[in-house]
């Protein structure tokens, strides 16, 4: 409806002018050096993804050996470097860069204007990623293995492992200037280059939720930075912050650790509550259920993310009065919660839904995360914790959160915009049996893990007792089925990007933000160079 | 296409973010001393384990343990410091004894513990004493030594006064 109106926003290579606004060049050098953000949000999203199968292979092989008790596939040491460096690959190398690259493809365009705010800053964010993985993923090949410690990098472990853990921890300093970078771009692209009539409260959520996570970021990731270093320099330069035998407190990183730890968390949520909060209202055919308390929700849970490190550790040794204050904390922080679960409901409140793949698998990140919520919110009793804590009841917690939470929405986003971006349809079909896959293969590998908890089985351990056999053998079943139909996902992708039915530019009928309105399918190469006037 | 007065701007803003991003780091190194300090402040440096004290000690009671010495015709000073300790059965307690040898030449003695009643020998669980081994004092040495025990809390209710005596005997030097 709108294309027609704004055709001098397209400037396709098919019709390029005398002009400077060209196509992108051919070749490798368009990918090295290219400053448009939607280029690099496209490699953003490419890296997430192979990070995503490289993180999963780990998972994969982590499972296989827990399908029977007693060892059989890897050593426990190796087994250990598993689950460290699955973890550190898949929140900085999976989710976090995946969300990146949906604020480089979408931020610009859903606040009219024509590219980030520093171009150049941006191709620099993305190829930082490129060594800081090489690190993560080549310290499986030094003496002594890929660090061992947990994706939380406690001391006196970490203290005593070899060299692979100062390749960790150049990668954490590389993938963190990475971050804050991207965060310093995400924030002036937002705060200062919006199109003229696009106030703030008119925003986009998933612009509003990058907004408040990037800020998030840039107070958070030095903080991890300055950990990671005094770790480095007790190991090195003989400094004794936490290294007991130099008079330092192993427990001083843990807090310091979560400090940033849980506002991470919710680095790794918020873009996602932002992606569901446009896709809703989409397939509701309703507009988004009180939008002004999404937004304030968004920061109440942004600002009470730092005061609820301590329910990380309640079994340290707190005293009884901050062991309270945490749990209290903690559960005032599921009200906000509470708050957006409600709206997303009250949006499809007698909406004229339907069901296509990106709805499905927002409606499966509703279900399920609030399932991840309510396991978050019994940890969050203290007298509970100290019996679940380090068991499979948090693993199962924090995967339905991160992924039926982060990793869905991430799905969903993709399978929403990929006609936008291609302008090409996506196989429905295939579309709906990739979720409903994912959706069984998931909830079979990590219900189980509650149980598996509940009775006592503790994490990062590569054998078990007999009595936990079962459930994890279902759980290896689950997550092999759900692996695998990742490969589904993939060959969807790639044959949407090679053709398929042409994309209207407004595919869904419901969507309403400016890239749908304002932008053909795909999406040229330049948008948005004459600012469109919002109303 | 940007304005230089765009590029202005977003440089001037992403000064400012820089300066937030370098204040976190040097917070996330402050805080090392900071919480040093907080809890050191607010007296939450160590965790009262609820129920975790020691739950031996039976202090509904109270048993009198009074100290004898004497020396089996040995010309010895030796004295308790204390006539008697008030304790609780369970309590670990320590009572110092003193000896000095008047005899112009070294001696080593043995002492030998005996206690009234004497079904209370088997209450009084010792850890540390100078009756384990024998004592050798040069001529004119003092010498202050400790007892470590405690009643244990399977003591009889009646028991209520135990008396713990110590005597020395000379241990002649086998074959001289
Ligand atoms: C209602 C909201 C939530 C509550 C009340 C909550 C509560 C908790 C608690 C108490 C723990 C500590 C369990 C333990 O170690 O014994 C925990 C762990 C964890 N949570 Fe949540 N959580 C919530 C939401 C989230 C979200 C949204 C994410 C991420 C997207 C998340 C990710 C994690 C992770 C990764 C861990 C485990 C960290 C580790 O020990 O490796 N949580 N959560
Ligand atoms: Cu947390």
């Amino acid at each position: 409806m709108s294309t027609a109106t704004h055709a001098h926003d397209t400037h396709g290579h098919d019709h390029a002018h005398a002009h400077d606004h060209h196509g992108p060049p051919a070749g490798f050098s368009r990918w090295m050096y290219t400053t448009n953000h939607k280029d690099i949000g496209t490699m953003y999203l490419w890296f997430s993804f192979a990070m995503f199968l490289m993180g999963g292979s780990m998972a994969l092989l982590i499972r296989a050996e827990l399908f029977q008790p007693g060892l059989q596939l890897v050593e426990p040491q190796f087994f250990n470097s598993l689950t460290t460096v699955h973890g550190l690959v898949m929140v900085f190398g999976a989710i976090m860069p995946a969300f990146v690259g949906f604020a480089n493809w979408l931020v610009p365009m859903q606040i009219g204007a024509a590219d980030m705010a520093f171009p150049r800053m941006n191709n620099w964010s993305f190829w930082l990623l490129i060594p800081a993985a090489l690190l993560l993923v080549g310290s499986f090949f030094v003496p002594g293995g890929a660090a061992a410690s947990g994706w939380t990098l406690y001391p006196p472990l970490i203290i005593q492992q070899g060299m692979s853990i100062d390749m960790t921890i150049l990668a954490v300093h590389i993938l963190g200037a990475s971050s804050i970078m991207g965060s310093i771009n995400i924030i002036t692209t937002i705060l200062n280059l919006r199109a003229p009539g696009m106030t703030l409260m008119k925003m986009p959520l998933f612009v509003w939720t990058w907004l408040i996570t990037a800020y998030l970021l840039i107070a958070v990731m030095p903080v991890l930075a300055g950990a990671v270093t005094m770790l480095l320099t007790d190991r090195h330069f003989g400094t004794s912050f936490f290294n007991a035998a130099g008079g330092g407190d192993p427990t001083m990183f843990m807090h310091i650790f979560w400090f940033f730890g849980h506002p991470e968390v919710y680095i790794m949520i918020l873009p996602a509550f932002g992606i569901v909060s446009q896709i809703i209202p989409a397939f509701a055919r309703k507009p988004l259920f009180g939008y002004a308390s999404m937004v304030y929700a968004t920061s109440s849970i942004a600002i009470l993310s730092f005061i609820v490190w301590g329910h990380h550790m309640f079994t340290v040794g707190m005293p009884a009065a901050g062991n309270l204050f945490f749990m209290y904390a903690t559960m005032l922080i599921a009200v906000p919660t509470g708050v957006k679960i409600f709206n997303w409901i009250a949006t499809m409140w007698k909406g004229s839904m339907t069901f296509e793949t990106p709805m499905l698998f927002a409606v499966g990140f509703l279900c399920l995360f609030t399932i991840g919520g309510f396991s978050g919110l019994v940890l969050a009793i203290t007298p509970v914790d100290i019996t679940l804590h380090n068991t499979y009841y948090v693993v199962a917690h924090f995967h339905y959160v991160l992924v039926s939470g982060a990793l869905f929405a991430i799905m969903a986003g993709i399978y929403f915009w990929l006609p936008k971006w291609t302008g090409h349809m996506y196989s429905e079909g295939l579309g709906k049996l990739h979720f409903w896959l994912s959706m069984i293969g998931f909830n079979v590998a990590f219900f189980p893990q509650h149980f598996l908890g509940l009775a006592g089985m503790p994490r990062r351990i590569p054998d078990y007792a007999l009595q936990f056999t079962e459930w994890n053998q279902i759980s290896t079943v689950g997550a092999f089925i759900f692996g695998f139909s990742q490969l589904l996902f993939l060959y969807i992708v790639i044959s949407t990007i090679r053709g398929g039915a042409k994309a209207p530019d407004r595919t869904w009928e419901g969507a309403d933000s400016l890239e749908w309105t304002h932008l053909p399918s795909p999406v040229p190469y330049h948008t948005f160079e004459t600012a469109p006037v919002v109303k | 296409m940007m304005t230089p007065a765009q590029e202005l701007e977003n440089k001037r803003l992403m000064g400012k973010l820089l300066v937030i991003t370098v204040a976190m780091l040097g917070f996330g190194f402050a805080m090392v001393p900071m919480y040093k300090q907080i809890c050191d402040a607010l007296g939450i440096t160590q965790t009262r384990v609820v129920g975790a004290g020691n739950t031996q000690v039976d202090a509904s009671r109270d048993v009198t343990v009074e100290l004898l010495a004497s020396n089996a015709g040995l010309p010895w000073r030796f004295e308790a410091l204390e006539r008697s300790v008030k304790l609780h059965p369970g309590e670990l307690v320590t009572v110092r004894y003193r000896v000095q040898n008047n005899l112009g030449r070294p001696v080593t003695a043995h002492a030998v513990m005996n206690t009234a009643p004497s079904v209370a020998a088997r209450y009084v669980e010792k850890q540390e004493c100078f009756c384990f081994s024998n004592q050798t004092l040069a001529a004119g040495e003092t010498r202050e030594m400790p007892v470590v025990f405690r009643v244990s809390s399977n003591a009889p209710r009646d028991m209520d006064v135990i008396s713990l005596s110590y005597t020395f005997f000379e241990v002649k030097a086998s074959g001289a």
